[in-house]
């Protein structure tokens, strides 16, 4: 079941899937549990969450305590390697020297890609996310529906397992019932934001994670998945059971041994390499799409770096699966005799209309939350609950000056104190040392409340990539060059967030750590941070306003797609990767029934 | 391996010093002073292994350098009980040497302050007392820190001791409570395994006037 080295791969398969992460992981589950023949290709090394994650492991078993390096620039227990905002030998290039005109890049190089770290925040685009254009005229309407979309929603939380409640808010759709798992309690900041924020108004409810409150059931969820299909309801069964539920310790970043959260390593490639429909060929660096002579695509040419040699693999059918601007590179680099504009390139949109989310924060302290009892708040990791965009109506009757909306997450408070925790004390409690400075720091532990916001940005012509021919990485690769800048509307919507967060902080008796920017010109996160890239290979209507269909299919080479978020004509507040994996199985579906009457 | 050229680096440099130091006087010829390392020339990589526990460089601080970090510690986190001991009873001037002694920017950035800092409180306690701080009384000692202690009024004529203060009193709190002693006196009780998690327990809901949560 076999993870091969790049000489031992077949002579063909029916599916090359560059990409491990959300994205791949979906796209070759859904294929090899039908039966299909995959090759997966991934940049980084083979990683098993099992065998390599620091469950319960101190910050003092970690040099620096755990903190960020440029070697690990979110902690040494951040489950990323060969990764960052920069990766070693695999540079990428800004169009302006401007900070606020430059993308940040997050990039991992190991099995599972980002998603062994994500925050596991699983939210649905709603029924407006995926016509934006026809309620407000900017930007682009998604050839889809809500509707159509949701029955893969419902496949994707049940598989990976997603906690949280059906609140029925506007554009917040509810799932059936049965699947969602229940939510972990409320932690005592959470709850006082909980009261406090209904009365200003904010819906706070439970947020939805990727993470086993419980165990899942193993018995009806594989059935329900599968049908007619005993052979993949065997092996899903089987793998469900080695997930156990959440001990609620061990931060969600860091991986999970005993599988409670999703990672596609973890959730996606156990059951699919159970089939033995799935070969993966890790170290396996693609350059670029090989067409064959009617114009299809006959498979990838990669480099193995390990040995540094070129190889080139043979498929039915190529997906492109890398994350958006690496799977936006690849293509752009596919050139060939007449096309020097890349693959899947005629309406010249390759590279355009890439998008982040508009990220803005503020942190405030709170002194009803000083000296509370100790009381362990580990929880799920991550924050258990949010505020959906609320809104709307003001927004309908003009009262906004930013269209779109944001959802609020919210930081935990009696998180482990890390190195940096008490830089603030002194200056603070005006307590230089001794006795005292202690007595500040137990006072103050736990009473810092943080907020941050998730917008909706705007697809702009000033956000773009595009391939840099001065600058090649260390295999000989082209490097893409970004361009960015914010408009105005996200700025503004990045003002509103600080506001809001700051009468949130005022509301709850506490005062802000930092000043509001009135502005949002400096609140707002640059692109790229919050790392929901998304866009660059935009899905439409027809061939000239977009690059692929309302499946994820290129409308220049039909056989192959684009399965992460390169096909997102919007980048809703919802975080992505819900819908990047409900989109994949979509397409999977799509590529099995073409398939099938013989179009590809 | 890396280890083995970094290491046979040190050893010249080391030898520099050394010869440097023999044709300088004879004051300078402290060998805890010189007995100084460097900071190793790379980090542990993008691609540690996470669980091994190993150590990534060498500590470099001499032992003169720790014992006065040993006692600055002592006084901005003094032992108060068994469930709050001193900072070096927690090995903060360790975590200190390791944090100075690591080849990354922010670190090398820390290294010069607080080099040049402890350097600094010898200089300082020889020009007042004529001894060095660790034989100084505590009270001289606290008249020095407290000429140092907030950095924003300190007099001009302090700056390298109060720049210095401030940096070390943040990586000796970031020392101290990053161990799991520490943890738990500023109360933090997590990192253990749950059946379930409960949310707050009742004395904490009635402080902040709450009900658990509808959910």
């Amino acid at each position: 079941m076999p993870h091969v080295p790049a000489t031992k791969t077949k002579p063909e398969y029916d599916v090359i899937v560059v990409g491990s992460g959300a994205a791949g992981g979906q796209t070759a589950y859904t294929l090899a549990m039908e039966g299909v023949k995959v090759l997966m290709l991934e940049a980084g090394r083979d990683y098993d969450p099992v065998t390599e994650t620091p469950m319960f492991n101190t910050l003092e078993q970690a040099p620096l305590r755990d903190s960020g390096t440029p070697d690990k620039p979110f902690g040494f227990y951040d489950a990323t390697i060969d990764g960052g905002y920069e990766v070693p030998n695999e540079p990428y290039t800004q169009a302006s020297d401007k900070s606020e005109e430059q993308f940040m890049w997050w990039r991992s190089r190991m099995l599972g890609g980002r998603t062994n770290h994500w925050g596991r925040i699983s939210l649905r685009n709603g029924p407006y996310d995926f016509k934006p254009r026809s309620r407000d005229g900017l930007g682009f309407d998604w050839p889809l529906t809500y509707d159509e979309v949701a029955p893969y929603y419902d496949k994707v939380e049940s598989l990976i397992g997603v906690f949280g409640t059906n609140e029925g808010l506007e554009n917040t759709p509810n799932s059936p019932d049965g699947v969602l798992l229940p939510p972990p309690k409320a932690r005592a900041a959470e709850l006082l934001f909980h009261k406090h924020g209904r009365q200003m108004g904010l819906p706070v409810v439970p947020i939805h994670r990727a993470v086993l409150s419980k165990r899942l059931n193993a018995k009806r969820i594989p059935k329900w998945l599968h049908p007619n299909n005993p052979n993949a309801q065997r092996i899903l069964e089987q793998e469900m059971n080695q997930r156990l539920a959440c001990f609620w310790a061990t931060y969600c970043t860091r991986g999970c041994s005993i599988k409670a959260n999703y990672q596609s390593t973890t959730v996606h490639l156990p059951p699919a390499l159970a089939t033995g429909n799935l070969d993966i060929v890790t170290m396996a660096m693609a350059r670029r799409v090989e067409l064959d002579d009617s114009g299809k695509a006959s498979g990838v040419n990669f480099i193995d770096k390990v040995s540094g040699l070129d190889y080139t693999v043979k498929g039915r059918i190529v997906v492109l699966a890398a994350s958006s601007c690496e799977s936006v590179r690849i293509l752009l680099n596919s050139k060939a005799p007449g096309r020097s504009e890349g693959l899947a390139n005629s309406s010249g949109l390759l590279g355009k209309y890439l998008m982040d989310s508009v990220g803005a924060s503020l942190s405030g302290q709170v002194p009803m939350l000083e000296n509370l009892p100790p009381h362990n708040e580990d929880g799920a990791g991550g924050g258990h609950i949010y505020v959906p965009w609320w809104l709307y109506k003001e927004q309908a009757a003009g009262k906004l000056d930013f269209p779109r909306g944001y959802h609020i997450e919210t930081g935990n408070t009696r998180r482990v104190p890390r190195v940096d925790s008490f830089n603030f004390l002194a200056g603070r409690t005006g307590i230089a040392y001794g006795k005292r400075l202690k007595e500040e720091a137990r006072r103050y532990y736990g009473s810092f409340v943080y907020y941050t916001g998730r917008g909706e940005m705007i697809p702009n012509d000033d956000c773009f990539c595009e391939l840099d021919d001065s600058v090649k990485d260390k295999w000989g690769i082209p490097v893409l060059k970004f361009h960015w800048k914010w408009a105005d509307s996200e700025v503004k919507q990045a003002a509103h967030m600080q506001q809001t967060f700051a009468s949130v902080i005022e509301k709850l008796g506490g005062t802000v750590l930092s000043q509001p920017d009135p502005t949002g010109k400096k609140a707002i996160w640059p692109g790229g941070r919050t790392i929901h890239e998304v866009g660059g290979a935009i899905m439409g209507e027809d061939s000239k306003t977009s690059v692929t269909n309302r499946y994820s299919q290129t409308w220049d080479v039909p056989n192959l797609f684009l399965t992460d978020g390169a096909p997102f004509c919007s980048n809703a507040d919802k975080n992505p990767t819900l819908t990047i994996m409900a989109l994949a199985w979509r397409a999977a579906d799509a590529m099995m029934d073409q398939m099938k009457k013989g179009d590809i | 391996m890396n280890d083995t050229i970094s290491h046979r680096r040190m050893d010249r440099r080391s030898a520099v010093k050394w010869m440097l130091a023999a044709t300088a006087t004879v004051r300078i010829l402290d060998t805890e002073t010189w007995a100084q390392g460097e900071p190793a020339q790379s980090g542990y990589g993008t691609d540690p292994s996470l669980l091994s526990g190993e150590v990534f460089w060498d500590r470099t601080l001499t032992p003169r350098q720790l014992r006065t970090a040993g006692v600055l510690s002592d006084i901005i986190l003094p032992h108060v009980e068994e469930s709050s001991p001193s900072a070096s009873e927690l090995k903060v001037p360790d975590f200190i040497d390791e944090w100075v002694s690591a080849p990354y920017p922010n670190q090398q950035a820390d290294r010069t302050v607080i080099l040049d800092g402890l350097a600094w409180v010898d200089r300082e306690s020889q020009a007042r007392f004529k001894k060095n701080f660790v034989e100084l009384s505590h009270g001289q000692q606290l008249e020095i820190c407290d000429d140092v202690c907030y950095q924003n009024t300190a007099k001009v004529d302090f700056e390298t001791g109060a720049r210095f203060f401030t940096k070390f009193r943040n990586l000796t709190l970031g020392g101290y409570y990053t161990t799991e002693v520490g943890m738990r006196d500023v109360g933090y009780v997590g990192n253990v395994a749950l059946a379930s998690f409960d949310g707050p327990p009742p004395e904490v809901l009635e402080r902040l006037g709450l009900d658990q949560a509808p959910w």
